[in-house]
Parts: C-alpha cells; sequence; structure tokens
C-alpha cells in the first residue's frame, strides 16, 4: 500500500517511540525480579526469595521455602517414638537436643510419667547448651553476612568447645539423641560438670570479644541500627517468637512465663528486651541471651540434685489415648510438638510447629522498599533454618 | 554513651590479641584429635551374645540392619534331655550408608550384642563397601572402649 | 643519572634495566602481600594457619595458584563486547605498573625520578577506574554494569580526600617529586632536633589518616568493597572474568595496595631514608628499608580489612563527601598557615 505523507510522518513517530521504549526498557530496572537463592553463599539453607526491584529498593518479595521439605509429619505416622526422637533431632539441627525436648515432653504429659528432678535438670542443662551452640553461630554468622570474616571463625572454635562437651556426654555433637520417655538414656560421664564450667568461662569470653569486635564497632552500628525496624504490634500478628520479638520489646519469654517440668524456675535468671525492634537490636539480645544460658547452666551444675536418671517405664511404650500440646523456648523461638494418639506404640499423627516458619513470613512485609544490601541484614538478623522452616 | 576508645579501636585490639595466640588448628591427617569414648563412630558386634531376636533390625529407623539366622540343634543341657533349638547367626550386616548413628540398636539389644566404638576412619571409595558384614563388625569389637565411670551424684548401675 | 654500578651504561641499557625492574616488583610485591597477609595474617586472626601444606608453612601456595589461574580456560560471555573486554584488565594491569615508576627506594634507585611525582602516581591511580568501568560495562551483564557504576562512583569520590591529603604533604615539603619529598623529611628537624629527621606523620598526622582510608577505599578493601562484595546477592563487575584475566586484576589489586602503601611509606614515613647512611650504602639498605616500611603499612591495611564489616554504598559516600573532605582541607588550610608562618 501507498503512504501518504502523513503516513510516513506518524510511521517514524511510531517507530520512534518504540525505539525509545526498547532502549527504556534494557536499560530501566524497573521491575527487574531478582532470586535469591536457593543456593547462595552463607545463608542458611536452601531458600528462595523472589524479589522484585526498582533499581536499588525492593518491590515485593517472596519466600519460596519447600527446598528441604523432608516429611516429619508423615514419617512420624509409622515410626515408633525412640525413632521419631532420632529423626526429630534433624529439624534444627543447631540446638538439636532442644528439638527432642518438646516432644519427649508431650509423651510424658500422655502417658502421665514424670521423669526423675536428675534428668529434668540434666535436660535444661543440655537445652542451654544447644541455645548457646546454635545462638553462638548466629553471631559469628550475621558478621559475616556484613562483611567482616572474622568473627565467625571465633564463633566456630568456641562453639567447638561446648559441641565437644555435647559429645562427651551423650555421644553425639550434632544429633544427641539423649532423651528418653522417662528421662535420659544414660548419666554424665566423670569430670563432665567441671568441664561444663570451664566452657561456660570460655563462652562468656567469646560473648565479650563479640561485644567488642561487633556491638561496640561504628561500622556495624551504622548497617544495623534502624534497619528492618519490626513494629511490636506487627511481630506479634505474624507470630514471631524469641528473640526476634523480644527485640522488639515484647516480654515473653516461655521457659518464665509457663509451667514447665524443666529447671527453670529453679534458678535466677533475667529476660532480655530491647525496645528498638530493628536488626541491631535482635543481634543484641541474642547476645545477652546466650550470656545468660552460661549462667543458667553454671547455677543447674551447681544444684544438680543427685538420683536416678530414668523413671519407671514399660518395657515396650504404648502411649495412651489422647492429645497433648507442649512448646519451649528453643534458640529460634517457640517450638511445639500436638501429639495425637491412639494407644500405640507410635503416634497418630504429630503437628510440629517450628519457629524460623514464622520467623521468614514477616519477610514480604519487611522487605518492601528496602534497598538491596540491607536485605542481607535483614535476613541475617531475622537468623531462621531451613531445616526448621521445611522440617 | 560517651567512649575513650572508640569501638572500632576496640575490635583491631581483638583481632591483633588474635593474631598473636597460637591457633588451634590441629593439622588432621598428621595430627588426630581423639573422639571422647562415648562417641559414636561405629557399631561393633560381639556374635557370641547374638541370638538373633532381630530386635535391632526391627527398631532401626533406617532399617539397616540385616539380619539373616537358621535353626540349628545343641546338645542337651543334662544327659538324657531333648536336643535344645538355638539360633544360628548367619549374615549380620549394617549398610553404614544408612546408619544414622541413633543408637537405637545398640540400646535396645537385651543380650549386650552391639557396642559403640569411636572409630570414624572407615570411608570407602564405593558406597557398597560400607555394607560391613558380621566379620568386619566383629573386628570392631577391638576398638570398644571400657564404658565411664559416672558423674558424682549418678545412681548406681543396675547390672 | 649518575651511575649506579661502577660501569657507566649506555641510556638504551639503563633503560632495559628500569622496564625489567619495574616489571618485576609488581608481582613479587603482590606475591608477597598475598602470602603474608592473606595467607598467614588472617589466618592467623582466625585462629587458624593457612595454607600449610603447599611447600614449608604453604609459601608455595600462591606461585602454585598463579599457575593455576594460567591454565584455565578462557571464557567470555557472548554479548560481550571482545576487544573492551579483553583490554579492561591490561588497562588496570597498566596503572599499576606506572604507579611504581616514580617510587624511589635509593638516592639513586628510581625509574624516573619526575619533578610532578606526586601528581603523575594519583593521576595514574585514576586510570583503574576506567578499567573497572570497561570490566563492568563490557560483560553485557546487567549486573555487572551496575556493579561497575557503583565501584567506579566509590572510587571517584575517594580520589578527593587521597588528593587533598597529600596536597598538605606537598605545601609542607615544598616539591612535587617523592625524591625531593624524601630529601625534605631527611633534612628536617622536630623541634630542632635532626636525630631521625622529620617524617611527615608526626606532622601530618590528619593527612596521613585521611590517606590511609582513602587508599582503602581505592583498593576496594573492607570496610569500602561494597562493589565487590555485592557477589552475595548480585555480581560485581568481576563476574565474568575468569582465569588470566581474573588474575590480571587479582594481582592488579594486591600490587596496587603494594604501591599505595610504598607511596605512604615515602611521603608521610620518611621512605628509604635511614639517619646517618649516605651514598652507596643508602643504595643497598634503601630498599630493604622501603620493603619494611611497606610491609608495615600494608600491615595495617589488611589488619583493617580484616576486622571490620563493610559499609553500605551511600554510608560510603556520604562518609567521603560529608566528613573527609572537609577534613583534608582544613588540614591543608591550618598547613598552609603554619608554612607562611613559621
Amino acid at each position: 500500500m501507498t503512504t501518504t505523507g502523513t503516513d510516513w510522518r506518524q510511521a517514524a513517530y511510531i517507530s520512534g517511540q518504540a525505539a525509545d521504549a526498547r532502549v527504556n526498557v534494557e536499560l530501566e530496572t524497573e521491575g527487574m525480579t531478582l532470586n535469591i537463592g536457593p543456593q547462595h553463599p552463607a545463608t542458611h539453607g536452601t531458600l528462595r526469595i523472589v524479589c522484585r526491584l526498582d533499581g536499588e529498593q525492593v518491590i515485593w518479595a517472596d519466600p519460596a521455602c519447600g527446598y528441604m521439605h523432608r516429611g516429619y509429619e508423615k514419617l512420624a505416622e509409622v515410626r515408633k517414638y525412640p525413632q521419631i526422637t532420632t529423626l526429630v533431632n534433624r529439624i534444627d539441627w543447631l540446638g538439636s537436643f532442644a528439638n527432642e525436648v518438646p516432644f519427649i515432653l508431650a509423651a510424658e504429659k500422655l502417658m502421665d510419667i514424670e521423669a526423675p528432678p536428675r534428668a529434668q535438670w540434666i535436660r535444661t542443662v543440655l537445652f542451654e547448651m544447644a541455645r548457646i551452640a546454635n545462638i553462638t553461630l548466629f553471631l559469628g554468622d550475621m558478621a559475616a553476612q556484613l562483611g567482616a570474616v572474622t568473627p565467625v571463625f571465633y564463633a566456630f572454635r568456641d562453639r567447638e568447645h561446648a559441641l565437644n562437651l555435647i559429645e562427651s556426654a551423650t555421644g553425639g555433637r550434632f544429633h544427641p539423641n539423649y532423651d528418653r520417655i522417662g528421662g535420659l538414656k544414660d548419666d554424665l560421664p566423670k569430670g563432665w560438670i567441671d568441664e561444663c564450667k570451664a566452657v561456660m568461662r570460655r563462652i562468656r569470653d567469646f560473648c565479650d570479644e563479640m561485644d567488642d569486635v561487633l556491638v561496640g564497632n561504628e561500622i556495624f552500628q551504622t548497617r544495623t541500627r534502624g534497619i528492618g525496624v519490626i513494629p511490636r504490634d506487627v511481630g506479634l500478628e505474624y507470630g514471631l517468637t524469641g528473640a526476634n520479638i523480644r527485640a522488639s520489646g515484647v516480654d515473653w519469654d516461655i521457659r518464665r512465663d509457663e509451667d514447665s517440668p524443666l529447671a527453670w524456675k529453679d534458678v535466677d535468671w533475667k529476660v532480655w528486651t530491647h525496645p528498638d525492634g530493628d536488626s541491631f537490636a535482635r543481634y543484641w539480645v541474642r547476645l545477652q541471651e546466650t550470656r545468660e544460658a552460661t549462667l543458667i547452666v553454671d547455677q543447674l551444675l551447681d544444684g544438680l540434685p543427685a538420683g536416678p536418671i530414668m523413671a519407671k517405664v514399660p518395657r515396650i511404650i504404648k502411649v495412651p489415648a489422647g492429645e497433648a500440646w507442649v512448646h519451649t523456648e528453643n534458640p529460634m523461638g517457640e517450638m511445639g510438638y500436638y501429639i495425637v494418639s491412639k494407644g500405640d506404640i507410635g503416634p497418630f499423627r504429630v503437628k510440629i510447629k517450628t519457629p524460623s516458619f514464622n520467623n521468614i513470613s514477616i519477610t514480604p512485609w519487611l522487605l518492601r522498599g528496602v534497598y538491596v544490601p540491607d536485605v542481607i541484614t535483614i535476613l541475617a538478623s531475622l537468623y531462621f533454618i531451613l531445616g526448621d522452616i521445611d522440617r | 554513651m560517651p567512649k575513650l576508645v572508640p569501638g572500632v579501636i576496640k575490635g583491631l585490639g581483638v583481632t591483633f590479641k588474635e593474631l598473636v595466640t597460637p591457633a588451634v588448628t590441629v593439622q588432621y591427617p598428621h595430627v588426630k584429635e581423639a573422639p571422647p569414648t562415648r562417641a559414636r563412630g561405629v557399631i561393633a558386634l560381639k556374635e557370641d551374645n547374638c541370638t538373633v531376636c532381630m530386635l535391632c533390625a526391627r527398631e532401626c529407623p533406617d532399617w539397616c540392619i540385616y539380619i539373616e539366622g537358621h535353626n540349628d540343634k545343641a546338645p542337651p543341657r543334662r544327659e538324657g534331655g531333648k536336643p535344645r533349638t538355638v539360633n544360628k547367626l548367619d549374615r549380620f550386616d549394617i549398610d553404614y550408608a544408612l546408619c544414622m548413628y541413633c543408637g537405637i540398636c545398640v540400646e535396645v539389644c537385651p543380650f549386650d550384642a552391639l557396642f559403640w566404638s569411636p572409630e570414624y576412619e572407615y570411608s570407602e571409595v564405593k558406597i557398597a563397601d560400607l555394607l560391613h558384614d558380621k566379620e568386619k563388625l566383629g573386628e570392631w569389637m577391638e576398638t570398644v572402649p571400657e564404658p565411664l565411670p559416672l558423674e558424682v551424684g549418678a545412681a548406681a548401675k543396675k547390672k | 643519572m649518575t651511575p649506579v654500578l661502577a660501569v657507566q651504561l649506555g641510556y638504551g641499557w639503563l633503560a632495559a634495566i628500569k622496564v625489567v625492574a619495574v616489571l618485576a616488583v609488581v608481582p613479587v610485591g603482590a606475591l608477597l602481600y598475598v602470602y603474608f597477609y592473606l595467607f598467614k595474617m588472617v589466618s592467623h586472626m582466625q585462629s587458624r594457619l593457612g595454607p600449610m601444606e603447599a611447600g614449608p608453612h604453604g609459601v608455595l601456595q600462591a606461585p602454585v595458584e598463579l599457575l593455576k589461574f594460567l591454565q584455565k580456560e578462557d571464557l567470555f560471555p557472548e554479548r560481550a563486547d571482545k576487544f573492551v573486554f579483553g583490554a579492561a584488565p591490561f588497562v588496570v594491569f597498566l596503572s599499576t605498573f606506572l604507579l611504581f615508576v616514580i617510587i624511589p627506594t635509593g638516592p639513586r634507585l628510581v625509574a624516573e625520578n619526575l619533578d610532578t611525582g606526586v601528581f603523575f602516581a594519583l593521576a595514574v591511580s585514576s586510570i583503574s577506574v576506567i578499567g573497572i568501568l570497561m570490566a563492568g560495562w563490557a560483560s553485557a551483564n546487567k549486573y555487572s554494569i551496575t556493579g561497575g557504576l557503583r565501584a567506579a562512583g566509590q572510587l571517584i569520590a575517594y580520589e578527593l580526600p587521597m588528593v587533598l591529603a597529600i596536597v598538605g604533604v606537598v605545601v609542607q615539603a615544598g616539591t612535587m617529586s617523592l625524591q625531593g619529598i624524601v630529601h625534605a623529611q631527611a633534612n628536617g628537624k622536630i623541634f630542632g632536633w635532626g636525630g631521625i629527621g622529620e617524617p611527615f606523620v608526626f606532622t601530618q598526622l590528619l593527612g596521613f589518616v585521611i590517606f590511609f582510608i582513602a587508599a582503602q577505599a581505592e583498593l576496594t578493601q573492607t570496610p569500602f568493597d561494597m562493589p565487590v562484595a555485592e557477589s552475595e546477592l548480585v555480581a560485581g563487575y568481576l563476574t565474568e572474568y575468569s582465569g588470566v584475566r581474573f588474575l590480571l586484576f587479582f594481582m592488579a589489586e594486591f600490587a596496587s595496595a603494594f604501591a599505595f602503601a610504598a607511596i605512604a611509606s615515602t611521603i608521610f614515613l620518611g621512605g628509604w631514608y635511614i639517619p646517618g647512611v649516605h651514598g652507596t650504602t643508602a643504595d643497598l639498605l634503601g630498599p630493604v628499608v622501603m620493603i619494611a616500611k611497606t610491609m608495615a603499612v600494608g600491615f595495617v591495611i589488611f589488619w583493617v580489612r580484616f576486622t571490620f564489616p563493610r559499609f553500605r554504598e551511600d554510608q560510603l559516600q556520604a562518609f567521603a563527601w560529608k566528613y573527609l573532605i572537609p577534613l583534608s582541607l582544613l588540614n591543608i588550610l591550618v598547613t598552609g598557615i603554619f608554612k607562611v608562618v613559621f
């Protein structure tokens, strides 16, 4: 067809606009979709966060978890209680004794069995040591995410002592498998209490080192103060638990506020909160909690009651029918087990509530409008473990 | 709060102190640290004690123990009595590629035929070689340590 | 130039020797820094031993890694601009070489004693910015170009405090040539005592600190390493580089660290001057003294690098423009007043 003069000018105008649009689309970074993960350096596992960026800022972020789903709740349907105890160690693998405890407590609740006091106290000691092993890694790891390469080595070096202690008592560094319905598997070996006190002193020195190297460091403060502020009500709405919510000013700790057969009420300790709710607050609260855990362990070891380590339980454990829910203040937050039993040697259904799942559920809300380097700071400060999210 | 020494300088002090402190590295494989006595390294089998009750194979969460046995006649206990049936162990394999090192098998064995040993250097090039048969499991018995004395306050162990 | 040896050498031979010397110093300096600071110092700070297997205490690790890089496949992205992509590492390397031309290691040991030595050094160090931009642009990768732009922004921002810090020294020494600055420090007196001369670090302490911080940023070392550590999330300008090209960038980084430390030793710490030593002995001991001072300055650079977390990009820029530049201008003002009045 022939083009008239106006057609030709119109065509030139349109093609010019199209050319501009093409250039804009190529150079504009609006709506650039960025995948953080599922493999990314030095973060806590196979988490994928899909972000949409506008230049430097995040428009929306969506966590896609499930890359590490191992089907714990389904596995628990076809296993017996001692076998599930073994499996459950691997949910939050850094503080693994802490995973066994609420499960065993729920089973004991259904069976109406009380473990002897010595067992409860040693359970508490190991629980707090799991907390120390877990949080010391966080203290070093958040520094590594921010660029300070040295503190993470101190963290690994000093938690090695805690892991060696756990291994000398239970046989396993990472997966102790030590809790049993009715008590513990074995008593502590000779000399463990003195070694443990020495290790607690070391961990306290490590916390002081972190205070000097990181918390007091002006660069660290500039990177973390005011970043990723979680207001109190939003945190509660999303179900954040543990240090995350205590850093937003909520004074809630299951160890102090609820009754439990474990020995927390028998010792003096303090719950740490921080009013700011930013990344710095979350780091600071966890640092204080680690120190507090060492003080708890010292007091518990001083007052450890003598006695048997296991209550009288039948050889074949059949848990009577019923439902029980037990939750504890795990290193990552609130972990709980809801066991439905039909009177068999294995549970009918176990529902596992894990803290990290709630911790990352806040990321879509939290990461809006945040600059890209701060995304890493925020994710590091929220502290989740993939085994905990996905089970 | 006002600080005399800025935080950055304190941080430098910490790393300098670490610089002049000797490193904690243990240069494996030239130097080997001994694991604790209770460390769960490998499972050893004392064949004489095993009665092929199959409890360990049943309780294993992974089903990594393979046991085969057969009935056999043994001489009677008293003169003139009936021959006894005993179980003879044909095959006792533990697949360490599947084993979770949980210790349930060692714990449930009623005849003390399984023991933990802290040996950990048994990596193989082929996965099939990680299936230890009963001869190999018997060899591990040499590395089983004596059980440790317990901490103060522990109740005496019932034999 | 007066002969160093007893033999009078022709111009061609002299030039060849100088070229070879400068070419040799770059990898040697880089290797020294890589071994002592990147392999050993950081390891001991982190309570570990570092490479121990390759050679006694790992001394062969660095040369072996060099060989490893040389035998890698030469990859480049399909849509990359081949010429610019290939030229970028050479541009950065070139600026590092040229830096060593004016550094004196003895009263007669300098490749070329330019009268505008300091000016030449600063001008040449800015060429690396072009190299980085070329690397980012030619990678045909959206992330690389943003990384390259960020790096360029940071480097340009920190050029200014570096220049202004050196201006204070130039004002005090009265000359821009590096040999002249060394002589000015050698002949100076601290409150009337000429024992060790007058290293400018005493009078120009603020300038020294500013130069240090600016050099740290110029080398993109932590706490200013956002351009290269962006690779947590997004790839920096170096992503598409592998093998020999990456090796050139890497060596250029460490050789630049060596060069900046050498310049800092020369203009602030007194250079090759040893009190009471002149003539040929100074020619022989000068390089030893220079290497010692360079290693000391490098120690502090890497000490800071391995201790601190990194700044965010905007915080980094704010730090340069709002704090360092006014401070360095103040430094020049005070130096000028002192120079005129006293």
